[in-house]
């Protein structure tokens, strides 16, 4: 019974506040209707019960079916609504019905009564109504126009703020909000020192400016924007768009205005000569999982990833709940669903399939996306890009000199080697040689002697070449493969990946006269293979294995030699013939290829193919001996075939492009918006159904809120400039809201992810109104660092809400005001509340200083328990979760790798999101899976030693000034003595313990990949630790206040 | 505000606390925690303190056996003796767009088991479920079944969280919200999933997530290999005693911080959290460690077969939960998709017989034990998959059935559930749902009833509208009801 009475007197204590005053439609009336009534009597036209309409003044007064009106103005006795609500649960005509389960309490439906009685005056839903800037009120001691608000409403119920945090708080509270660092010793020291009036100030400057500010401030968008590193779904593979978030935590720390943050992100692609970086902005909506299951049905995802798109820009900028109104019209808000389509239409237009690219699953991107250099990778470019240049140049150079004094020179050069037999072909070319395909290929000779297979590609093929032989010996076959663009995956092999599989060689010499002699190929030798099919399954005997050649992945020339145990003779006239056969997997049969033939049984893969015979007979000629023919013969080979200084030259150049071309592929790639030359046809869905196409409906923004402001293109572009016009009723206060929601715990409009008929009435309304009106028309912004505040400048009403008394008290406060105020929604106190999972490691590798505090870059892969991406996929490319060796240890949580349907373990059990889809508020529990993490995770555990080492190494020589030390690297206070003292009694009983068990003390040290410094005695070093361990689990240092 | 919304209320917790603050309970730091604890302060500002439901429920638990892949009901519990008749005849009328291959559809198909009637109710049960068999007078069927998805995923969210879609609230978590937990050192919810490497059910854990409630209601994932709960086994280095003090200096250190700052209710929470999670270190362990189950039990579970012995283990594990106060288990019957779970498109015959041969004898040792402790009346045990399967035959070497979203059998024991009762019906040859129609929303209203909650009622307000279980539909399930 007293909990009830208790609550009556309490709980309730604003609304018996507000009853004294006159009621307000959007205040006091809207949100009782919205929650009982609305459902039936509200704008979904499908759900309208007895033609009743409370949400519109236009058909609140009308007489409904029953022949009554629901309102009469001014007169609750007449009115058909308040007689309704009134009767008996049980009666039949009781509001709402008993079956409906909804309800109206004693209280509300008094302020009906009231309402009617004062004559039932509607208004506009506040949210869709442009603010004007209210007057501040004017109150002495309460010059910062937030405190001015605040104050006004403190007054009235009788509280008032508390005084200043200490500096310590202060700084701290600041350092978290603003950068998610807890300060330096310096930083702290520096700011007690400074006793200037705007000292304060000068730290919130420090701060702003702080590259880790865009990393601060970058964590809630990112849940907005469901940034993961993989795609979602089955496979859950990866994909790059970490550049995405470089951009945003750089467009953060250059103080790019909002409005220009959210045309870029929106509608980059389509300013004006975009550049580089305003695409790579348009990531925002490429964040959306993509789906790519084998059965999926494409039509189906594309309109999913456009409903994606249309719920997230939809939930960030304008907080209202769209896709409600996918399947029927809003049942709450006047959105319908046609409107919801009409919306739908400014997102259908990317250049994009809407599922992941069929190569989606091993890591890449899928299309629409772009390749951006660093400045580090477009330096390395601009040299290879000269070194290109160069061999070009000389090239040209090469072609225009007289070859005809070349070729002399190698004339005589080769003759000499010719006759002291210095040169000595290893390899020759095949000739007057024939190939056939017992499978129905066919072949076709290429000018540098290969030969490339065409037509029918049989299950499994045999390839017999015939050739002549020059008499003397044969010892085995030298096999070219080469690439070639028409080959399947511009590859090696015929199969539709570009592979093939070698099984066995055969070679015989055909005499003549007499029986074929065959030649048993028993050396194999190759210069790649693939794993697991090595060349010298060629020939053993097992046909169900061979050679193969990473056909889909590798596209490289390959060598490979079959040898003979000893030379065979061959007499004149001899011919050799060669099989090559496919027997394992299907269609696996070779593509482009060059044989040639050699009799010495020592031939290496290196030794180069030699003359051919005719042209060793012409170089063994004196010069006068030759004839003109037989010279141009040997011309036309020295330029053609020869090394001479133009081939090799373009062979340079080729290297050059390959160089350039190797690189360039190799830089990252981010998805980017690409707007489709015609937009595509959008049609109202029924039931939100793909495949039930309904009307087709052109672009349009909802009735509800302004048009397009005049001159905008009706697309994407003018979309975002159209959130962003300094007119619309949501942009500013949205985001105004959402950042006071995380400076302070809660939002003016507690419902923070919903601004439609359905939210919270704001507590502050007209503070949050000047706030809105402020932030894109600055009047008083501060500058920050002596810039001058701009439009929609978030480093400036950051700061500004940072300079409030509001923000600036402290946040311990007396019983009284934790009954009256719970949440701290009248800011009679200062913000106390956790700090998420990210800051909670981030902190403990900071003050334990194992953090390193690069800016930006691809994810990091931290610790996480083992098997963590195992159990999830049996496919994709991530999986068995391996933590990176090194600084990726110990970079903060924002780089931490984010796999949808694994996300990192440590950061869920604090209330983050699996980013599936975009999620604008996190909860805020406290469970003991927490306290599992922070006592016995290895991050923890490790930050606990490495804390305790700086306190021994940076905490001077006293027991006391180490503690103290450790304590201000946690808490940025200085411990009072109670606290020190019982920190030195925890301390000294920690050593004796350790004392008594040094191999105890050892082990407990080797924690964490960093080692412990060995100069350190181990029974000290174990005591810190276990005292820093302490330390950082403190309800005080894992929660801002 | 009833009293049901008031009990999740903040504003409700906050007096309360302030209350028992006001009435002279000094919060001195000595024995705060135990304090806490036995005044179930606690319940102020822990979500997941034990909270009653809107009427006194007959089950304070539930196990679901969640029969992943969609069992078929014509081969398990649904028999249908005409479909011997017309065996291999073609349907006439049947849309072959209802499973998934559409190309594959074949004639109607008897069953390949033998069905014998069971108990004393004389059920006919087929020959895969010889030990379940036995159990068949404590359980409610629901032949009448029918869904909203043929597809794993859609279909898994349904019949989890009430929506074909993800990321809203699983029955599990609803329940957890709705109940909090009984036991001071466990999870509340917990989840466990196919340990022999089948992989996970479709859709992942968002099967067994919060959606929009707080996160702290979502299930807890056993993992299947290597520790259960993260982090729960401190540094090998660290002894436990030593950790034990560690907590206290931290607990001194806390509770000065408390003095300053007495109404503060996260910090008190935090507190205790940090006592929960030690205890946890050593009750969770004990908790799921089934070798100290003696062997008749082990024997009764079929922890000794090879076949079956991880699903007994599970099911033990289970058991022991709940007895522990635990008040959500779920587990996962076979992992993926196809073979690797009971979407038996190729060889219904043995993949059926398979999956039984590893859950018989374990859901039935669970039935005998629960029972025999005294536990069954307030332990809701839950025999259930995301669809059926269709009566005509998916062509192959070996035969199969493809999904059927129109028709699926489920039963219910024990937690106020009538024993020996069959509710509604298929056709003739099992394809639809044709009497008494049972649909998702309804299957969860009747859940929630036997926990004590009017589902219209069990609600959260999330984005501007009160979310429940059931969507905006759901009838309890009367007639199955003691």
């Amino acid at each position: 019974m007293k909990v009830r009475l208790l609550l009556v007197l309490f709980g309730f204590g604003f609304s018996l506040a507000h009853a004294e005053r006159k009621l307000e439609f959007n205040r006091d009336v809207r949100p009782i209707l919205s929650d009982a009534c609305f459902h039936c009597h509200g704008p979904d036209e499908k759900e309208q019960k007895s033609g009743l309409r409370l949400d519109l003044e236009s058909h609140a007064f009308k007489p409904a079916k029953s022949g009554f009106p629901a309102i009469v103005k001014g007169d609750p006795g007449e009115s058909e609504l308040i007689a309704r609500i009134f009767l008996p649960e049980n009666d039949e005509e009781h509001m709402p019905p008993l079956d409906s389960g909804k309800s109206i309490t004693k209280e509300q439906k008094e302020i009906l009564r009231k309402w009617i009685a004062q004559g039932a005056e509607y208004q506009g839903h506040w949210a869709f109504i442009t603010p004007d800037r209210p007057e501040v009120p004017v109150h002495p001691g309460a010059g910062h126009p937030v405190d001015a608000f605040l104050t006004t409403r403190l007054k009235t119920e009788g509280l008032n703020m508390k005084k200043e945090a200490d500096k310590e708080t202060l700084l701290r509270r600041a350092s978290l909000d603003l950068t998610g660092l807890p300060p330096t010793l310096e930083e702290m020291d520096a700011f007690a020192k400074d006793v200037s009036t705007n000292a304060y100030e000068k730290a919130l400057d420090r701060l702003l400016a702080s590259p880790h500010f865009g990393e601060r401030m970058a964590l809630e968008w990112l849940d907005l924007a469901r940034y993961a590193d993989s795609n979602g779904f089955q496979s859950d593979g990866s994909r790059d768009m970490w550049l995405w978030r470089e951009w945003l935590i750089g467009a953060y720390n250059r103080n790019l205005p909002f409005d220009q943050f959210t045309i870029e992100q929106l509608a980059g692609d389509m300013l004006p000569d975009a550049t580089e970086d305003q695409i790579v902005a348009t990531g925002f909506n490429r964040n959306h999982r993509l789906n790519g299951e084998g059965g999926r049905i494409v039509e189906e995802w594309f309109v999913e990833t456009v409903i994606d798109r249309v719920e997230t820009t939809g939930t960030t900028w304008l907080a209202l709940t769209m896709t409600c109104a996918r399947c029927h019209d809003h049942k709450y808000d006047p959105i319908s669903q046609k409107e919801f389509f009409e919306f739908f239409a400014f997102f259908n237009s990317n250049d994009e399939s809407g599922v992941l690219a069929a190569n989606g699953k091993n890591g890449f991107n899928t299309m629409p996306f772009i390749k951006v250099a660093s400045a580090e990778h477009k330096k390395k470019q601009a040299e290879l890009e000269a070194k290109l240049k160069e061999a070009e140049q000389d090239a040209e150079r090469a072609q225009k000199a007289n070859l005809t004094a070349a070729f002399e020179n190698w004339l005589v050069t080769q003759r000499k080697a010719h006759a002291s037999k210095k040169y000595e072909p290893v390899w020759v070319s095949l000739s007057g040689e024939s190939v056939k395909s017992k499978g129905g290929a066919t072949f076709t000779k290429q000018p540098d002697g290969s030969w490339l297979p065409g037509g029918k590609n049989p299950v499994h093929d045999v390839y017999e070449i015939e050739s002549t032989l020059a008499p003397g010996a044969f010892a085995g076959i030298l096999l070219e493969c080469l690439p070639d663009a028409r080959i399947p995956n511009k590859s090696l092999g015929r199969y539709s990946n570009g592979n093939f599989v070698l099984t066995r060689v055969e070679a015989e010499i055909r005499p003549s006269k007499g029986k074929p002699v065959p030649v048993k190929l028993t050396r194999r030798v190759a210069d790649y293979s693939q794993k697991g099919w090595d060349v010298s399954f060629v020939n053993n005997g097992n046909r169900k294995n061979g050679w193969a050649v990473s056909g889909p992945t590798r596209r490289k020339p390959i060598k490979a030699m079959f040898l003979a145990d000893s030379p065979i003779k061959v007499s004149k006239d001899g011919k050799l013939v060669v099989r090559f056969f496919h027997e394992t997997l299907n269609q696996h049969n070779m593509g482009r290829f060059r044989l040639s033939h050699t009799a010495d049984k020592g031939a290496s893969l290196e030794g180069k193919p030699g003359h051919s015979p005719e042209i060793s007979s012409l170089l063994a000629k004196a010069d006068e001996a030759l004839k003109p023919a037989e010279r141009a013969q040997l011309e036309k080979h020295f330029k053609t075939t020869a090394p001479n200084p133009a081939i090799q030259a373009n062979s340079k150049v080729a290297q050059a492009k390959k160089a350039l071309d190797t690189f360039r592929s190799s830089l990252p790639s981010t998805m980017v918006m690409k707007e489709k030359a015609q937009p595509k046809d959008a049609f109202v869905l029924n039931r939100g159904e793909y495949d039930q196409p309904t009307e087709k409906v052109d672009r349009a923004l909802p009735a509800v809120l302004p048009p397009l402001p005049e001159g905008e293109p009706l697309n994407r572009l003018g979309l975002a400039r159209w959130l962003v016009s300094g007119e619309h009723p949501l942009t500013a206060r949205v985001w105004v809201n959402r950042t006071w929601e995380r400076l302070f715990g809660y939002g003016i409009v507690k419902t923070s992810e919903n601004f439609g008929s359905q939210a919270e009435w704001p507590v502050h309304p007209e503070l949050l109104d000047w706030l809105a009106v402020e932030f894109a028309k600055p009047s008083v912004l501060p500058k920050v660092a002596g810039k001058p505040a701009k439009p929609w400048d978030m480093k400036g009403m950051i700061k500004f809400l940072m300079m409030s008394r509001a923000y600036r008290q402290s946040s311990s406060a007396p019983e009284e005001l934790y009954r009256r105020d719970p949440d701290n929604r009248l800011l009679a106190r200062g913000p106390r509340f956790r700090l998420t999972g990210e800051l909670v490691r981030d902190q403990a590798l900071a003050a334990s200083g194992l953090l390193v505090p690069k800016i930006g870059g691809p994810s990091t892969r931290p610790y996480m328990p083992a098997g963590v991406w195992s159990e999830t996929n049996r496919y994709g490319n991530l999986r068995n979760y391996k933590a990176d060796a090194g600084e990726g240890l110990y970079r903060r949580s924002v780089y931490t790798i984010w796999k949808r349907t694994a996300a990192p373990p440590s950061m869920l059990l604090f209330d983050a999101p699996n980013r599936e889809t975009c999620t604008p508020k996190r909860s805020r529990t406290n469970t003991p899976l927490q306290a599992l993490a922070l006592m016995n995770e290895v991050t923890y555990v490790e930050a606990a030693r490495a804390l305790g080492q700086r306190m021994m190494k940076e905490g001077g020589d006293s027991v006391e000034s180490r503690l103290k030390t450790g304590f201000r690297l946690v808490t940025a206070r200085t411990p009072d003595s109670e606290t020190l003292e019982v920190l030195k009694t925890g301390f000294e009983r920690r050593k004796k313990e350790f004392e008594k068990d040094e191999e105890g003390a050892k082990a407990f040290v080797m924690q964490g990949s960093s080692k412990p410094d060995p100069s350190l005695p181990a029974t000290d070093l174990a005591a810190y630790s276990a005292t820093a361990s302490i330390l950082l689990n403190l309800d005080r240092v894992i929660t801002k206040d | 505000m009833d009293g049901s919304k008031l009990m999740q209320s903040p504003e409700f917790s906050m007096n309360r606390r302030a209350m028992l603050g006001r009435c002279g309970m000094g919060l001195g730091a000595l024995g705060l925690t135990g304090l806490l604890h036995d005044e179930g302060l606690l319940g102020a500002s822990n979500p997941l303190s034990s909270k009653a439901p809107h009427f006194p429920g007959k089950a304070k638990s539930v196990i679901w056996i969640f029969v992943n892949g969609g069992p078929s009901q014509v081969d398990t519990w649904d028999y249908k003796p005409a479909l011997e008749k017309m065996d291999g005849k073609t349907m006439e009328g049947f849309d072959r767009f209802t499973g998934f291959f559409a190309n594959a559809v074949g004639g109607l198909m008897k069953s390949p088991f033998e069905f014998t009637p069971r108990g004393k109710c004389g059920k006919p049960v087929s020959e895969i479920f010889p030990y379940l068999g036995e159990h068949v007078d404590k359980m409610a069927f629901i032949h009448s079944g029918h869904t909203e998805s043929n597809n794993h995923s859609p279909a898994l969210f349904m019949m989890n969280c009430g929506v074909p879609r993800m990321g809203f609230p699983c029955a599990g978590s609803w329940a957890t919200y709705g109940l909090g937990s009984s036991s001071k050192d466990l999870p509340a919810f917990v989840v466990m999933s196919d340990p022999l490497g089948r992989g996970l059910p479709k859709g992942h854990a968002a099967n067994w997530g919060a959606g929009f409630l707080p996160s702290v209601y979502q299930g807890t994932y056993f993992r299947p290999k290597g520790d259960a709960i993260d982090n729960l086994h401190r540094p090998k280095e660290h002894d436990p005693s030593r950790q034990r003090r560690q907590l206290d200096l931290m607990s001194n250190l806390n509770r000065m911080d408390l003095k300053r700052n007495p109404f503060e209710q996260e910090l008190a929470a935090r507190i205790e959290s940090f006592e929960l999670a030690y205890r946890m270190q050593s009750s969770a362990p004990e908790a799921l460690n089934v070798s100290s189950e003696p062997e008749y039990l082990k024997n009764l579970y079929g922890l000794n077969q090879t076949k079956s012995k991880h699903f007994a283990a599970q099911c033990m594990m289970a058991r022991r939960l709940v007895e522990r106060g635990t008040r959500f288990v779920q587990i996962y019957s076979g992992g993926m998709a196809n073979q690797r779970s009971w979407d038996g498109h190729s060889d219904i015959k043995g993949n059926h017989s398979g999956f039984a041969a590893e859950t018989d004898q374990p859901v039935a040792g669970l039935l005998t034990d629960l029972d025999q402790r005294g536990l069954l009346d307030e332990t809701l045990v839950i025999w259930a998959g995301e669809f059926g399967r269709l009566p005509v035959a998916q062509k192959g070497g070996k035969p199969g059935r493809d999904h059927n979203p129109h028709c699926f059998t489920a039963w219910l024991a024990g937690g106020g559930v009538k024993g020996g009762v069959s509710y509604g019906e298929s056709d003739e040859v099992g394809h639809k749902a044709a009497v008494d129609k049972v649909h998702v929303n309804d299957f969860h209203a009747t859940i929630l009833h036997l926990l004590g909650f009017d589902h219209l009622r069990l609600t959260y307000r999330y984005g501007g509208r009160d979310f429940r279980l059931t969507d905006v539909a759901g009838k309890v399930i009367a007639p199955i009801l003691t």
